[in-house]
């Protein structure tokens, strides 16, 4: 047996090498079928090469081979755990191209589902951070809370999270009997439910040493990249499609837009938490003004686009600007149908945040920028 | 005489049914412009979402500051300026994209991009691709779309020197539809896998896919003939030959 090599310099014997790694498709932090390639230097993060592509569907073609109001079941399959925002941006994409109007009722029950949504996908998003980051209770709290959204939307559809709840020109149904007194319930008790989260993390030390000061980006790094939603509005960019373009009911209801200045994994933190709370606001008004009426539009038996007209159309979904550019050709289908993600451009930010950081922050950081792969590969 | 005396009246006649005739018409046209009146006034005083849908149009938007500066700036490169349906459209020239999205970031603040997408046109007469980039102000909350025909071989300039978020989206418009962006740090396909030959999105890229050869389990598949949707290789498994030769004996 030869004898240990205990003789040399101290450079030979301590030798550091950079190493690759694969973290995932199949790591459980990438939230889904992402792959990062990384180069490592012990703990730290010299280089960061995202790999996407997994889940891609061709969803965009898939759009172009069927009429116009056989695609709100595809946008579901995009953002799987936020359908109600997807359908409303490709709804509103196809009212803007055909000239179509919505009725009252039906824009505050689309206000009411969006909103819902939101709570319920920012509810997914704090469970999976917080169990990425080592916190395993805030899964249990947020998932009784989510389970009653999924209720009040299975109730109003059927579906829990494929929804396909809007056409264009409004709803399909109409609420069910009792709905909004459930719905009413559900928004008052909510908010004393977010405190309980905060009550668990926002305090909570292991947290702060975890996100506070991680991946901090900068109002320039989010411009440059085209970041969106929570994450635009955690680097001081107090922009929210909500209030700049009033779409639906939004216009009609009072609701602050949190912002917060210091760009870190904690403060995307706070701005999604305080969201919610702004989002029971929201329901709560849209249910006491709800009117009456029909919630479908006089439409054309078949809806056409004309030929060479084109629409852009965008929301403030929970991870940001979903928009929809679709160009007609005088038959039902579309000629092309855009998505435009609000997912694949925040994750594109993350090998900028993630440069010369530990691994353990790169978790926090995936978690953070909230991405569904299913919508990023499409 | 006679026909004279025979034509008289005839022509009175004729005259008087051409009055009458008229008088007819008129009172059509007054009528049907009184029911298009009540038509349209009870059209306008139907809530919205009950009238007739109003399907956008074109329109030059020559008034609009945006692009009349612009057009005093770079001429010709700004081929046309439209608005539909509120949103201001610029078509422009390929190669001046970038200095056109330049002063529109330094000059306009529209410091957003929004996106970069493909399209594709076969049918059209010239260049058959398009890409379609959209700009946000969020100061004023504006949207400008710019859009720029290209061909295959053409490659259309990148706009990563001006927004490092222009990488993915160009990435996914070489993959989808094959254009080329001039100057860009990392031109790979992103979300098809590196090898896969063929554009997706191109409109002559058959639905049901290609027979691309990749072999997902080379001890079951042959070379050059991996699965692929819809195509219907035939392939099954050997162990299940085995068996069901094995069930046909025991039987």
């Amino acid at each position: 047996m030869a004898a240990p090599d205990t003789v040399g310099t101290r450079d030979s014997l301590f030798e550091v090498e950079e190493m690759e790694l694969a973290f995932g498709p199949q790591h459980p932090s990438t939230h889904g079928v992402l792959r990062l390639d990384l180069k490592v230097d012990g703990e730290r993060i010299v280089g960061c090469y995202p790999i996407i592509g997994y889940l891609h569907r061709g969803t965009e073609k898939l759009f172009e081979l069927h009429p116009f109001f056989q695609n709100v079941p595809h946008t579901d399959r995009m953002d799987y755990v936020a359908a109600a925002t997807n359908n409303l941006a490709y709804v509103g994409a196809v009212e803007k191209l055909t000239g179509l109007t919505v009725p009252p009722r039906a824009a505050y029950i689309r206000t009411i589902l969006c909103e819902l949504q939101r709570i319920s996908s920012h509810l997914l998003w704090l469970a999976t951070h917080a169990i990425d980051i080592g916190a395993m209770t805030p899964f249990f709290y947020t998932f009784r809370e989510r389970e009653e959204v999924l209720d009040l939307f299975e109730e109003y559809c059927g579906a829990r999270l494929t929804l396909n709840c809007m056409r264009p020109g409004g709803l399909p149904f109409d609420l069910p009997v009792g709905w909004t007194d459930r719905c009413g319930a559900f928004v008052d008790k909510f908010p004393a439910k977010v405190d309980e989260y905060e009550g668990l993390l926002t305090h909570n030390r292991i947290w702060k040493k975890r996100t506070v000061g991680i991946g901090v980006m900068s109002k320039e790094q989010a411009l440059q990249y085209g970041v969106t939603g929570p994450m635009l509005r955690a680097s001081g960019v107090g922009f929210d499609l909500r209030k700049a373009t009033p779409y639906e009911a939004y216009g009609e209801v009072d609701f602050d837009v949190p912002v917060f200045h210091g760009g870190d994994t904690y403060d995307r933190y706070l701005v999604r938490m305080e969201e919610m709370r702004q989002s029971t606001r929201i329901v709560r008004q849209c249910l006491d003004k709800l009117p009456d009426g029909p919630v479908m539009a006089k439409k054309p038996r078949v809806l056409k686009a004309a030929k060479d007209t084109e629409a852009y159309y965008a929301i403030e979904g929970p991870k940001g600007e979903i928009g929809f550019y679709i160009v007609g050709n005088g038959t039902p289908n579309p000629q092309r149908c855009r998505v435009r993600p609000p997912s694949f451009y925040n994750l594109q930010i993350v090998p900028e945040l993630t440069q010369d950081r530990l691994l353990s922050d790169l978790v926090a950081i995936v978690g953070t920028t909230d991405i569904v792969l299913g919508e990023v590969d499409r | 005489m006679g026909d004279e005396e025979r034509k008289g009246p005839e022509e009175a006649d004729g005259a008087a049914a051409q009055a009458a005739a008229e008088a007819a018409a008129k009172a059509r046209a007054e009528a049907a412009a009184k029911a298009k009146a009540a038509k349209e006034a009870a059209e306008a005083a139907k809530p919205a979402w009950e009238r007739e849908p109003k399907i956008p149009e074109w329109e030059e938007a020559g008034g609009d500051p945006i692009a009349a500066a612009l057009a005093e700036r770079h001429g010709a490169s700004l081929l046309s300026a439209r608005t539909l349906a509120g949103d201001l459209v610029l078509a422009v020239e390929r190669d001046a994209i970038r200095e056109v999205a330049r002063s529109l970031h330094d000059e306009h603040g529209f410091t957003m991009l929004i996106d970069i997408c493909g399209a594709d046109y076969p049918d059209r007469e010239g260049p058959r691709f398009e890409v379609v980039y959209h700009l946000m102000n969020l100061d004023s909350c504006r949207r400008v779309r710019l859009r720029v025909s290209t061909d295959e071989d053409s490659p259309v300039p990148s706009l990563v020197p001006l927004w490092r978020g222009a990488n993915w989206p160009e990435r996914e418009a070489f993959d989808m539809y094959g254009i080329g962006f001039a100057d860009h740090p990392d031109m790979t396909r992103i979300l098809m896998w590196e090898g896969f030959e063929g554009h997706p999105l191109r409109k002559d890229f058959p639905v049901e896919g290609i027979e691309t050869g990749a072999a997902i389990y080379p001890e079951y598949y042959e070379e050059a003939a991996g699965p692929v949707t819809g195509t219907g290789t035939g392939w099954k498994p050997p162990r299940d030959e085995e068996g069901a030769a094995g069930a046909a004996e025991d039987a």
